[in-house]
């Protein structure tokens, strides 16, 4: 058996490299978006496809986000299977009647006979010091639409695995990139990159018996510093990774949260109508007997997203979630 | 380097050349909307096809007003008429090639009708037991589209990625006035342009966006006029001169399966009707200007042409007039037939294969049904 020497790489590297390999293996592939050709995108994700695929393949478009998802609506509607980039999380919004009107509901109103494989690639989140309208959490309102699925990656082998099950997928898929993790590095092995995840299967990311952190995208490398900081209160923390908001995986949640008995749910959206009132509600409904406090919540505050010297007091950080973890009713074990 | 850098050596140089990227003149549409019934261009027009046009124009009238009752029978939830657009329904769909497809909006039913579609599977989304009736590939139809010119961007991409495979296919897209306003139809166009994409659009002016007049829609010359901003040219027509609109339309079919590109059409029709079975026009419009379109009637110009040159008898407008009839009773009768509805087709198609949640909601919604039968209801 030969061993293979693992390579460090960015999840913009491994986006990449997903991107690539779903084009070379599947010619009915095409990434559109705005910079995407001869620039290779803004950050750099779609670097080369242009110049290895062609312009047919790989197509600046026009500056126009409707007009973007719109045609790449008819271009699946013909048998093809669209990439799109949307440049930022608040420059998706002008597209969102064609989300919602069509992209989501095609298949449904349809009868199944014009199915959508479309993905939509959108650079989510912030902590990058990004100015006004970079920075959007905008999941809840996918997660809101009924006919997509909503992935996010936090690990460069989910950031490769997951976007080719994306594309492979025969229904439309959101696929969140958390921005500030698009430098953070991993090991891999570029000559076997990594499987092509199923898409729906939440994955423990540390095991622990106090209480379990659900968190997605961003915001786990966030709680998996907590959990380690955890250690010095005595508390052995769980860390849950989403990984798919849409279908949310129910079982490993609830699994999870039936043997800490308690459960905090993490991420920098907003809380108030954000997904972690949804994950709360859910595992309430199913665990409640198991659970010795409430599910708690620790989310960025309910507020436009703020310009970026003071993003930092907004983003949900070790303390707030050790402070958070703190009021799980510790009490009435002692 | 700036000028003081310069300390006063700097000598004005004119701007890089520019030129206008396209010669806008041949874009322009023409002074007055196109029109070949009643002009000399008539006599160039081939009598087996104004024949045909003659018979789809009869039959689509006689679907408009069946359609209507049908609503009046509770047989329908709604129905938006193109009453007085025939020339434009019928010709759209003729002016295409089978492997074609056809964008309709919700007003267009009877251009999928004339296309081949059954008129039951077109009018599914106005009875309310489905959104789409109809398999959009099997007469390469899309879905009917309710929000204005949202199908636009999807013709474009269509017709795009036809050309992609190399495959010979236009994509024909229709919207109405009101829908010129929209965000997507500027970035259908141009989209279209840019990529040189086979697509023809063809904008039926029928003077009002349910009760709003074109005057409170636009100030722009007119709809046609836009395809010059865009680089493709624009073409005006009469709307209610099927010869004519069937020659335009065809004429910018050709040119896109050409390699020619995208072409703007305005056809200026009038919706005779009020804008659906819900709605009351004469709180926006006077008799006097409705008659006036009445007297510009498309069945009545052609057959008047028709009949003045001697190729069309009494026994074609009759042999006319009962194939309307006999589609319309059996549309009648099919109707009038309840849907067959199974509940559990809600959760069916939401995804290719449905998720945890919605498997538990089938349940619930099972568990109900029973529990009603078994409760008598």
């Amino acid at each position: 058996m030969t061993t293979v020497a693992l390579k460090p790489a960015t999840m913009a590297q491994a986006l990449t490299r997903a991107l690539r390999d779903a084009m070379a293996a599947d010619p009915t592939v095409h990434v559109m978006g705005e910079d995407v050709g001869t620039l290779g995108g803004v950050f750099r994700v779609t670097d080369g496809l242009a110049k290895e695929f062609g312009e047919d393949r790989c197509t600046d478009t026009p500056l126009a986000e409707a007009g973007i998802l719109g045609t790449a609506v008819g271009m699946a509607m013909y048998g093809l299977r669209p990439v799109v980039e949307m440049q930022f999380d608040a420059f998706a919004y002008p597209a969102f009647e064609q989300l919602i009107s069509h992209v989501s509901r095609m298949r449904n109103r349809t009868r199944g006979a014009m199915p959508l494989p479309l993905t939509i690639r959108v650079p989510y989140g912030g902590g990058i010091g990004g100015v006004e309208h970079h920075s959007d959490s905008s999941e809840a309102y996918y997660m809101a639409t009924p006919g997509l699925h909503v992935v996010t990656p936090a690990t460069v082998a989910d950031a490769y695995g997951l976007l080719r099950a994306a594309i492979a997928s025969d229904d439309p898929v959101v696929f969140l990139e958390p921005k500030r993790l698009y430098w953070s590095k991993d090991s891999w092995n570029p000559e076997h990159p990594m499987d092509v995840e199923p898409i729906g299967r939440a994955m423990v990311r540390r095991s622990g018996g106090s209480a379990t952190l659900v968190t997605y995208g961003p915001s786990v490398p966030v709680c998996l510093e907590a959990a380690e900081a955890a250690r010095a209160e005595g508390w052995d923390l769980e860390v849950v990774d989403l990984r798919s908001l849409v279908p949310f995986d129910d079982e490993t949640v609830c699994a999870s949260v039936r043997r800490t008995g308690r459960a905090v749910v993490v991420h920098e959206s907003g809380g108030f109508g954000g997904p972690g009132g949804e994950i709360a509600a859910r595992v309430t409904e199913r665990c409640f007997h198991h659970l010795e406090a409430p599910v708690l919540r620790v989310a960025g505050f309910d507020i436009p997203y703020p310009p970026p010297m003071l993003e930092r007091h907004h983003l949900p950080g070790v303390d707030r979630i050790l402070d958070a973890v703190g009021r799980l009713q510790w009490e009435a074990e002692s | 380097m700036t000028v003081m850098e310069q300390r006063g050596g700097y000598r004005p140089s004119p701007p890089p050349a520019w030129q206008p990227r396209t010669d806008p003149a041949p874009l322009l549409p023409d002074a007055e909307p196109y029109r070949v019934l009643g002009t000399e261009a008539a006599a160039k027009a081939d009598p087996a096809l104004l024949r045909r046009l003659y018979a789809e124009l009869v039959r689509g009238r006689r679907y408009n007003v069946q359609a209507t009752a049908l609503t009046k029978q509770g047989r329908l939830a709604v129905y938006p008429s193109s009453t007085g657009q025939e020339a434009c329904q019928v010709a759209a769909a003729l002016a295409l090639k089978e492997r074609d497809w056809l964008f309709p909006s919700y007003r267009d039913t009877l251009a999928a009708v004339a296309r081949g579609l059954d008129p039951v599977q077109a009018l599914t989304l106005l009875r309310g037991d489905w959104h789409t009736g109809y398999d959009p590939h099997e007469h390469r139809v899309a879905p009917l589209c309710t929000p204005l010119a949202t199908q636009l961007p999807h013709a474009v991409g269509l017709a795009h990625a036809a050309r992609l495979k190399g495959d010979d296919v236009v994509a024909l897209a229709m919207v109405g006035d009101g829908g010129s306003s929209e965000g997507d139809f500027h970035e259908a166009l141009n989209f279209a342009a840019v990529w040189r994409a086979p697509v023809v659009f063809l904008v039926q002016n029928n003077g009002f966006a349910i009760s709003v007049p074109l005057a409170k829609q636009t100030a722009a010359p007119s709809l046609a006029h836009k395809a010059v901003g865009y680089g493709m040219p624009g073409r005006l027509v009469d709307g209610n001169d099927a010869a004519a609109v069937h020659e335009v339309l065809t004429d910018a079919v050709r040119s896109a399966r050409e390699g020619g590109g995208p072409t703007l059409i305005e056809a200026i029709t009038y919706r005779v009707d009020a804008h659906t079975n819900a709605d009351d026009a004469t709180r926006y419009r006077g008799d006097a200007e409705v008659a006036a379109w009445r007297a510009h009637d498309p069945i009545a110009l052609l057959e008047h042409e028709l009949t003045e040159r001697g190729l069309l008898d009494d026994d074609a407008i009759r042999a006319a007039r009962d194939a309307a009839e006999t589609m319309a009773a059996d549309l009648r009768e099919r109707m009038n037939q309840d849907p067959v509805l199974d509940p559990m087709d809600l959760f069916a198609h939401v995804y290719a294969e449905p998720t945890g949640q919605l498997r538990e909601q089938r349940a619930q919604l099972q568990a109900e049904l029973h529990a009603e039968q078994e409760g008598g209801h």
